[in-house]
């Protein structure tokens, strides 16, 4: 385990991870089409944690990092459940899931 | 393993479990059965966490000292008024369901997990849990198109801030080696040696919570989601949300972060700073008073952050009071502004409460009292929040941050007052309907409360002053 992280090198983890999360932050904030594609890129911002803490744990040899990338997989399943039913709410009343279209209340 | 240090959420959880099997397995709607039997859950915990003997638990994953103590029974309080707020006022919305009681009772075994947490893991989990719970209440009313675009937008804005918080976890992890609170210190031994990584961990942990802080830049979600989500839940995300992540931000940041106090304390700063100037400042232009409460909660957390930027003993301290005396008056000024309905319908126009004082001069004088309680005004428990946080300021030496306080507070007093004018000399509205009784004893009490404190302050802030000293002894 220790060896597969050293033999490629920490770094680059860190630097695919710190990539994944640039994206899906810019998927937030940039995507004006469709609130799927943010709750994709929600998804993109845990996966990139995940990444990071894997790393790390093999790196230094402690498990902890692996303990709580499992919990975060857990939690990244529960909020997208919760954040679909809320879209599904959502459509139902509006009729629409355009980002443009969530503007109900500005000011 | 020592569990009885986390007796009050085993028991909490475990009772949410019951009563959401109850409500489930009743035949016709018992919500109220359920909010009074979660109501009573709540004080059964309260008692457990005044009887803790402080410990850590699981490995030293969990901590129940004095200072989560203090966090506990404010996060149990600001539960507890709002579901009371929330006894009628959803039997009149059509939204009466067994749902809400379990969903504020796993919300907040999530905010006492945070308050308590010893490691980075229990944090985050912690913090899951009163988010999630959080998305679905801001939905709740879900026939209401209002209410979903408010829980739509608070999940995802939430969802982000959640994940950069754990982006800044995972770093923190990596560059010191443990997620244990207390050894991120000892485990960067030299500070004037700080790896980058730390830096970038500390300002994500600071991102994440201040979202959920509402504090600038991280406020935008604030008036959309007060203004449209129920106005219990409105009051609850007002109260208990917002303690605990400020407890958890002063725990990270004093104990596991206070090795580097050079590196966060400008940002707190600016947040700080920044809140006061943007909470005062936008809340003039508002009509509907749900805003004009959203952006004075955004003020209120800056007046807050003073006493982290401080650091000192006496500046958590003054957080500590500022927290108790806003949760109250929050849930108070939330009682009334439920009191706003005209045949059923819940009105939050600030022109609503034209003539009130004509109408129902009780409701109108309580209010007034809230709002110059939050306008900071002597001699309502505002103020006494506001005294102990700029004291804290000034006795180390943080001028700024107090001048720019009090600035900032003459000009909240402008739309605070301005409330008060419509209600007693403005032309009369239609009087509302009759206040149901549940929300009379919110705001009578709260009322009560944040007049009378000044009688009475020494148990109050004795008890903050002990919880300041467990969290830096």
């Amino acid at each position: 385990m220790t060896s597969g992280v050293l033999a490629v090198g920490l770094g680059k983890f860190l630097f695919v991870s710190a990539v994944l999360l640039v994206l899906g932050v810019f998927g937030i904030f940039l995507n004006r089409k469709n609130i799927i594609v943010i709750l994709m890129s929600i998804e993109l911002i845990l996966l990139a944690v995940n990444i990071n803490l894997v790393a790390f744990s093999g790196a230094l040899g402690d498990l902890a990092g692996q303990v709580l990338a499992m919990f975060v997989l857990t939690v990244a399943a529960a909020e997208a459940a919760i954040g679909l039913a809320i879209v599904v709410v959502y459509f139902r009343n509006r009729g629409s899931i355009e980002v443009e279209d969530v503007t109900m209340m500005k000011g | 393993m020592n569990w009885q240090a986390a007796a009050p959420e085993i028991f909490l959880a475990c009772s949410g479990l019951v009563i959401l099997l109850l409500g489930v397995s009743l035949r016709q709607d018992r919500s109220k059965l359920c909010t009074w039997l979660t109501l009573g859950a709540f004080g059964v915990a309260g008692w457990l966490v005044v009887g803790t003997s402080p410990a850590t638990a699981y490995e030293g994953l969990y901590v129940a000292d004095g200072f989560a103590g203090f966090a506990k029974l404010l996060i149990l309080a600001g539960g507890a008024l709002s579901m009371i707020l929330a006894l009628d006022y959803n039997a009149q919305q059509r939204i009466a369901r067994f749902e809400f009681p379990v969903l504020v009772l796993f919300s907040t075994v999530g905010m006492m997990t945070m308050a308590s947490a010893a490691n980075l893991m229990t944090l985050y989990i912690g913090l899951e849990l009163q988010s999630l719970a959080i998305y679905v209440l801001a939905a709740f009313a879900r026939d209401d198109i209002r209410s979903s675009e408010a829980g739509l937008k608070y999940f995802v804005l939430s969802a982000l801030a959640s994940g950069l918080l754990l982006y800044g976890i995972s770093l923190a992890y990596g560059f010191a080696g443990t997620m244990q609170i207390g050894q991120l210190a000892t485990a960067m031994t030299d500070p004037a040696n700080l790896p980058a990584g730390v830096a970038v961990a500390v300002a994500f942990v600071i991102a994440g919570l201040a979202f959920k802080l509402s504090a600038v830049p991280f406020h935008m979600w604030t008036p959309d989601v007060y203004q449209g989500a129920p106005t219990p839940v409105t009051a609850f995300m007002s109260t208990a949300p917002k303690v605990a992540p400020f407890v958890v931000l002063l725990r990270v940041m004093l104990v596991g972060f206070g090795h580097v106090g050079a590196q966060w304390q400008p940002i707190i700063e600016i947040v700080s700073i920044a809140s006061m100037i943007l909470g005062s400042l936008a809340a003039i232009a508002q009509s509907n008073i749900k805003r004009l409460m959203a952006y004075s909660s955004i003020g209120h957390m800056g007046y807050a952050l003073i006493g982290l930027a401080v650091g000192t003993e006496a500046g958590v301290r003054g957080v500590l009071i500022y927290l108790l005396t806003y949760i109250v008056m929050s849930a108070g000024t939330f009682a009334c502004i439920i009191a706003m309905q005209r045949r059923g319908q819940q009105v939050d126009r600030i022109a609503d409460l034209g003539g009130l004082a004509r109408n129902d001069l009780p409701l109108a004088a309580v209010m007034a009292i809230f709002m110059f309680s939050m306008a900071g005004l002597p001699p309502m428990a505002g103020f006494f929040g506001k005294v102990y946080v700029f004291l804290a300021a000034v006795q180390a030496g943080f001028w700024t941050l107090a001048i720019i306080g009090v600035l900032t507070s003459v000009v909240g007093c402008f739309y605070y007052l301005r409330v008060i004018k419509v209600m007693f000399f403005d032309g009369a509205e239609a009087a509302f309907d009759r206040r149901t009784a549940s929300v009379s004893a919110v705001a009578f009490a709260a009322g009560a409360f944040t007049l009378f404190f000044f009688a009475m302050p020494a148990p109050f802030v004795g008890a903050a002053a002990r919880a300041a000293r467990v969290l830096l002894g």
